[in-house]
């Protein structure tokens, strides 16, 4: 269900650059306690909606969760979801931000095979997004990079053909900006 | 006076007598007896059933009865499992209800204890809510959350899991707690500007059609709905769930529409120039093919449910909001615009294609149903099970009141009929309460028989018996080249002899020319429940039909003489 980006390839990254047209970035505040994580995933899959990236955390006030989901399926179902989702007891609130101008980050881990006489060019490639090495090995380097999903997407394609060994994204966190809530 | 210390189960019996309620219904097990022992010193009266699912529609047809919700109380495991199609009814018709699950101890939960089961897992898709009791202390909150959540704005099951731990625990509760529910909010009387801009829609349209849903049941719309109807001479076509929230013998009703609605209620929709849904929510069965469904007229929406605007049609103007509320606040807006030759149109339709059958042969299910209404004069409560009888019911029992139409709509539970019949019985006990059911429903959950025998209810249970589960039998019929396949229901045991063994009174009736006096000798017994097998012609079909997914233009009002079209809707 919840499918990270990990073995994404270049082919796949067009792919989902495509995808992404079809890709929906909602926030929810939901109450913090079990069960509440199934009852909104419920949602999405009853409408055959995948959930592309999800991140939960608890809001500075420990009695709410704030959670970012990056969801892919039909726009028109959209906003029925959206209806659903604010009818469930535990959400307070779930909107949509796609196309609006938020704040949107994310943070990759990006394990890159890398034998020594390799590494300046792909340091060098990791500072332009800047990104940093977080761990050398002989035979790997691991770049840690945040920023813009289609930034990251970039470096992951950029860093592609040293051979990804392994790969994680965060998913996205969205903020509004100003004055707007999330 | 609640004692200053008890168990989580006593806690529990106090917060729902609390709640004003009179009567669980359910069965016991072994995970749920603390709350058993609770209900010894109870003043709430526990019905033993005979199956858990009897239980929930036993307490949802005392909900559908009363707009109270219905309780219902079983054990872990396999009782919680049996209480998922009773929920999953009410959640469908939007129905308060809470069950009461019993539940493993806590540090046995996820390691397959003996009757463990993840309750809460199995039913998030079929309740409005649920709880997992992990603190007894949570009690009092619960429970009033529960019912709170159960009974307002859209109406609901909520499942409360109740581990043995926590109902056996000794604590001192306090029961002066508050709700807590920030994500929760009922919506009230609806957008005024939306309301003034239906009222001028409404005043401009020459062909306007009221369609009127549960919702203007469960809100209580009655009264506000027949003075906007009667002022503005809007006439009225309704949902099957929409039966009693205006009189179906009234001059401007038309009665129920869609795919087994009568001819000039499904004329109506497809000739409107104005179609206000008050409480429905444009289900499939109403819409058929949904392109094509009302196309030329403006679309009015009033929803307690915000989720439901715009997810089957596009409304020119929607109205979040409790039906009443709404109508109320719309009334003196409205003025009364020109439907005069709308009426009489649809007056002459209503007299050229009335509901007919033709009494030659055996006897007809139509015909017992007249005769039930005429010999009741319509006062009955009536609860069905699913098919053609129910269709049948609906379509020749004509429902004038709120309340008195008791029928499992969304989910089509086959088996809702009898158990429904003894939760409204109980809720109505001075009321008239008729089960009207198939035999193939009705053998789903007969061993109720046993409940209403040992409580001595005076339902009626009629069986419109053919011998066929006859709904799919007529699909078969008539889009299968009647290849039968899986209906014949052969094997019916003797149901004379069937109540005869539960100490039931019963009656049997075979010719038409029996019908009314049968009837008439069965509806005098009050000592009890009784049982009428009717056992009517078994290849009867409904008509008219819209078949699924077909447009209201492709009604079919006869036998058709061609074989049909497979349809295009999924049931």
């Amino acid at each position: 269900m919840i499918n990270g980006t990990a073995k994404a390839t270049v082919a796949e990254g067009k792919a989902h650059a495509a995808a992404r047209l079809n890709q929906h970035s909602i926030s929810l505040l939901v109450n913090n306690k079990p069960g509440v994580l199934i009852r909104i995933a419920m949602v999405f899959s009853r409408r055959g909606y995948n959930i592309d990236s999800l991140v939960v955390s608890p809001t500075h006030n420990g009695k709410f969760a704030r959670m970012n989901i990056v969801a892919s399926g039909e726009i028109k179902t959209l906003e029925q979801i959206i209806r659903q989702l604010n009818k469930l007891i535990d959400v307070i609130h779930a909107k949509d931000h796609t196309g609006e101008t938020v704040v949107e980050k994310e943070l990759a881990l990006i394990k890159v095979r890398c034998s020594p006489d390799r590494r300046t060019e792909v340091l060098q490639i990791a500072e332009h997004f800047k990104g940093q090495a977080v761990d050398l090995s002989e035979s790997t380097i691991l770049i840690q990079a945040t920023g813009g999903t289609e930034k990251l997407d970039a470096l992951e394609t950029m860093l592609d053909k040293y051979g990804i060994v392994e790969l994680v994204r965060t998913g996205k966190v969205i903020m509004a900006r100003g004055e707007t809530g999330t | 006076m609640p004692k200053k210390t008890c168990t989580g189960a006593e806690a529990l019996i106090h917060c729902i007598q609390q709640q004003g309620v009179e009567y669980m219904f359910g069965h016991p097990g072994g995970a749920a007896i603390p709350i058993f022992d609770a209900l010894v010193d109870s003043p709430i009266k526990f019905i033993l059933t005979r199956h858990e699912q009897g239980a929930t529609h036993m307490a949802d047809g005392f909900a559908r009865a009363t707009g109270r919700a219905g309780v219902a109380l079983v054990t872990s495991g396999p009782g919680a499992t049996n209480t998922i199609t009773g929920l999953v009814t009410a959640m469908m018709d939007s129905v308060p209800m809470i069950v009461i699950t019993g539940q493993t101890i806590q540090s046995m939960l996820g390691m397959d204890a003996f009757q463990e089961a993840d309750v809460v897992g199995l039913t998030y898709a079929a309740v409005k809510h649920s709880y997992l009791v992990r603190n007894p202390n949570d009690i009092p909150r619960i429970v009033k959350e529960a019912f709170y959540i159960a009974e307002s704005g859209r109406p609901g099951p909520v499942l409360i899991d109740i581990p043995k731990d926590v109902s056996g625990a000794m604590f001192e509760p306090n029961y002066n707690v508050e709700i807590d529910l920030p994500g929760y909010s009922v919506p009230g009387p609806g957008d005024s500007a939306a309301i003034a801009q239906c009222a001028e829609l409404l005043q401009q349209a020459k062909k306007p059609l009221l369609l009127i849903g549960h919702g203007a049941v469960i809100s209580d719309a009655c009264k506000p709905l027949k003075a906007l109807v009667e002022k503005l001479q809007i006439p009225v076509v309704n949902t099957l769930l929409g039966k009693g929230a205006f009189p179906e013998t009234h001059e401007l009703s038309l009665g129920m529409l869609g795919m087994h609605g009568t001819a000039y209620a499904n004329m109506a929709v497809a000739e409107c120039d104005l179609i206000m849904s008050v409480g429905s929510r444009w289900d499939d069965r109403i819409t058929g093919k949904l392109a094509v469904f009302c196309t030329n007229a403006v679309k009015i929406h009033v929803d307690i449910d915000p989720a439901e605007m715009g997810k089957m049609v596009k409304p020119h103007c929607s109205i979040v909001g409790d039906a009443r509320l709404v109508l109320e606040e719309l009334l003196p807006l409205t003025r009364k615009g020109d439907t005069t030759a709308w009426v009489t149109h649809l007056k002459k339709l209503k007299k050229r294609f009335p509901l007919h059958y033709r009494m030659h042969g055996g006897l007809k299910a139509q015909y017992v149903l007249d005769e039930l209404f005429r010999l009741t004069k319509g006062k009955a409560i009536v609860t069905t099970d699913v098919g053609q009888h129910q269709m049948w019911a609906a379509q020749f029992y004509k429902t004038d009141q709120r309340f008195h139409w008791i029928s499992s709509g969304g989910a089509g539970t086959m088996g809702f009929g009898m158990p429904s019949a003894i939760g409204a019985q109980f809720a109505r006990p001075d009321a008239l309460v008729v089960a009207v059911v198939g035999d193939g429903g009705f053998q789903m959950t007969q061993a109720e028989l046993a409940t209403a025998a040992v409580n001595k209810l005076p339902i009626k249970i009629l069986i419109l018996n053919n011998h066929y589960l006859g709904m799919v039998r007529q699909w078969q019929n008539l889009f299968f080249d009647n290849r039968l396949s899986g209906v014949d229901l052969e094997g019916n045991p003797d149901f004379v002899k069937l109540a005869e063994a539960y100490g039931i009174k019963a009656f049997h009736i075979k010719r038409n020319a029996d019908a009314g006096r049968v009837l008439e000798k069965a509806l005098a017994y009050n000592e009890g429940p009784c049982l009428i097998d009717a056992e009517v012609e078994k290849e009867d079909n409904v008509f008219p039909m819209i078949p699924a997914g077909a447009s209201y233009e492709e009604m079919v009002l006869e036998p058709p003489k061609h074989k049909m079209e497979k349809p295009v809707g999924s049931t």
